[in-house]
């Protein structure tokens, strides 16, 4: 299987291999919010959105800030969203106070620095359950990324946080998409708007060609696939946020 | 995976608008205003630059659009297209004006008859406006275009008003102007204000553009008054005295002293007093010497 292009299939692939093998409900609120929630099913599914939504930037700021081996940054991501979890280290979040995102990287650096106080327990005691998450993956796109020479953490977070995002919202599309019957729009898109590269990107005609459509339509289906991404984008970013003014922040910081 | 260059690509996507599947490019962005971004855009079919305005709320952008439809003239710019992005706002497309915001343009050294020649062409406008029903609510030199070749163009009619149908003059909305040039009644959200409102801002602008002179700062004031009965009662009553003054003669808002009259009579005729003084002297000299 290539990992050059973003494959949506995988994404979703990996999304239901999160922590409790739960769907979020579709009904979609604040997971900040519903893992506060006294059922626990409903905050189980709050822990596995997000668990989807941060294990990658997670595991990729622990290789890089922590420099963990792959397999060290594995396991500490699994067992700081365990840990989490268990000890309900979220419950402590003030909005007004931080951003989620920021809450969460300050508790993962509190984690990872006792985690390795404690390396020589947790070998012997073997106290964090694993789950199982496409590590492989994430270390395959940290090859990619090149040089890895980042002097911002907090930036770097951000950006990773922010692909995670893009591509969950993506994926989203691509679901809407085929149930809708409208295959070409999410072609247009995943190929214009997904390139991987810049000299990649085809010409609307080129696109036109390619999927048998006018120039016209491409154009149509095109604007038609950025307008849905971008509602799913906004869509994801308020399930991830805990208040509607930290949603009104974060999507203004997106939007510029 | 999404690639760096493909993050970049849909993060640009949230920082400006979607223009995809209409006939333009953006370049820039011109200037920002509370109603809506202008950004510098190519228009791929004409092949030409254009200044492309885009609004949050459809309302107001098809508010202004009809209004500079309906509006044409000189000093006003036009506009070329009119449409909608695909994540429903409203776009239309104007003539790219080249040049200085009227607040820059003063910026440098300008003397008072340039400033009052770009005054009295911000008056003709108005004035053109009102008499076609039209009052722009945000007059200020921000939003006044000074153009490479001397031409004065009023800009961003997003917040103006056409009169209601029913109630002929008067016009009801929300509190909208800028403070510094917004008349009492707007900016107390009156229901009954009128294009006086206008008169008032010119005013302001007056004052802001030309205070150096007692005449022209007296008309400023008087075209500002708190109470609107007390200003102008129309736009060309405030341009005919300030046509006045630099045409050296009395203006309405300035009472003079004997000495400012005497002195004014003085500039405006300093070629035939020159002429007759000159006149006198020579005759005396004849005169005189012709005794001896």
């Amino acid at each position: 299987m290539s990992h050059d292009r973003f494959s949506p299939s995988d994404c979703s692939k990996r999304v239901r291999i999160g922590l409790f093998m739960s769907a979020f409900p579709a009904t979609r609120h604040s997971i900040v919010a519903a893992m506060r929630s006294t059922r626990p099913d409903e905050r189980r599914s709050a822990f596995d959105a997000l668990v989807t939504a941060y294990w990658k930037p997670v595991f990729k700021y622990v290789r890089l800030k922590w420099h963990a081996s792959p397999e060290d940054a594995a396991d500490l991501t699994q067992g700081f969203f365990t840990r989490a979890f268990e000890k309900d280290f979220f419950a402590g979040f003030d909005s007004s106070r931080a951003r989620f995102r920021t809450f969460l990287r300050t508790c993962l650096d509190g984690f990872v620095a006792n985690a390795r106080k404690a390396d020589a327990r947790l070998k012997r005691g073997g106290a964090v359950t694993l789950i199982p998450i496409d590590f492989g993956e994430a270390e395959r796109e940290l090859r990619h990324q090149a040089g890895n020479l980042v002097d911002d953490f907090d930036a770097y977070f951000h950006r990773e946080w922010l692909r995670s995002l893009f591509a969950c919202a993506a994926d989203r599309l691509r679901t809407a998409c085929m149930a809708r019957g409208r295959a070409d729009r999410f072609a247009v898109f995943e190929q214009y708007d997904l390139a991987p590269e810049d000299g990649d990107r085809p010409s609307y005609a080129e696109l036109a060609r390619r999927l048998g459509l006018s120039a016209t339509d491409v154009t149509n289906e095109l604007a038609a696939a950025r307008r849905e991404f971008r509602r799913l984008v906004l869509e994801a970013l308020r399930e991830q946020c805990a208040t509607d003014e930290e949603f009104e922040a974060e999507s203004r910081a997106l939007t510029g | 995976m999404i690639s760096e260059p493909a993050l970049d690509r849909l993060s640009a996507m949230f920082q400006g608008p979607d223009v995809t599947g209409t006939r333009y490019q953006l370049i820039s962005v011109l200037g920002r205003g509370g109603m809506g971004v202008v950004y510098l855009a190519r228009d791929t079919v004409l092949e030409r630059e254009v200044a492309l305005k885009i609004v949050e709320r459809p309302s107001d952008e098809a508010n202004e659009a009809r209004i500079l439809a309906r509006l044409e003239h000189p000093g006003i710019v036009p506009v070329h297209d009119f449409g909608e992005l695909p994540d429903g706002r409203l776009f239309y497309a104007m003539k790219r004006v080249r040049g200085d915001r009227l607040d820059r343009w003063m910026a440098t050294e300008r003397d008072l008859a340039q400033r009052l020649g770009v005054f009295l062409r911000v008056c003709e406008t108005i004035a053109f406006a009102h008499a076609h029903g039209v009052i722009h609510r945000d007059l200020k030199p921000e939003n006044v275009m000074v153009g490479e070749f001397g031409e004065v163009l009023v800009l961003d009619w997003g917040v103006a008003r056409l009169p209601n149908a029913e109630g002929g003059s008067g016009i009801a909305g929300a509190i909208v102007g800028t403070p510094d040039y917004m008349a009492p009644e707007q900016a107390r959200g009156d229901a009954g204000v009128d294009h006086r409102v206008d008169v008032f801002a010119l005013g302001a602008m007056l004052e802001s553009i030309a205070s150096s002179a007692a005449p022209v700062l007296a008309i400023a004031r008087k075209a500002r008054s708190a109470e609107a009965a007390a200003r102008y009662q129309d736009v060309q009553a405030l341009a005919a005295d300030v046509s006045r003054f630099l045409a050296g003669r009395a203006v309405e808002a300035h009472r003079e002293r004997l000495i400012d009259r005497l002195s004014r009579f003085g500039r405006r005729y300093r070629l035939p007093i020159l002429l007759v003084l000159t006149y006198l002297v020579v005759r005396l000299l004849f005169l005189w010497l012709m005794r001896i």
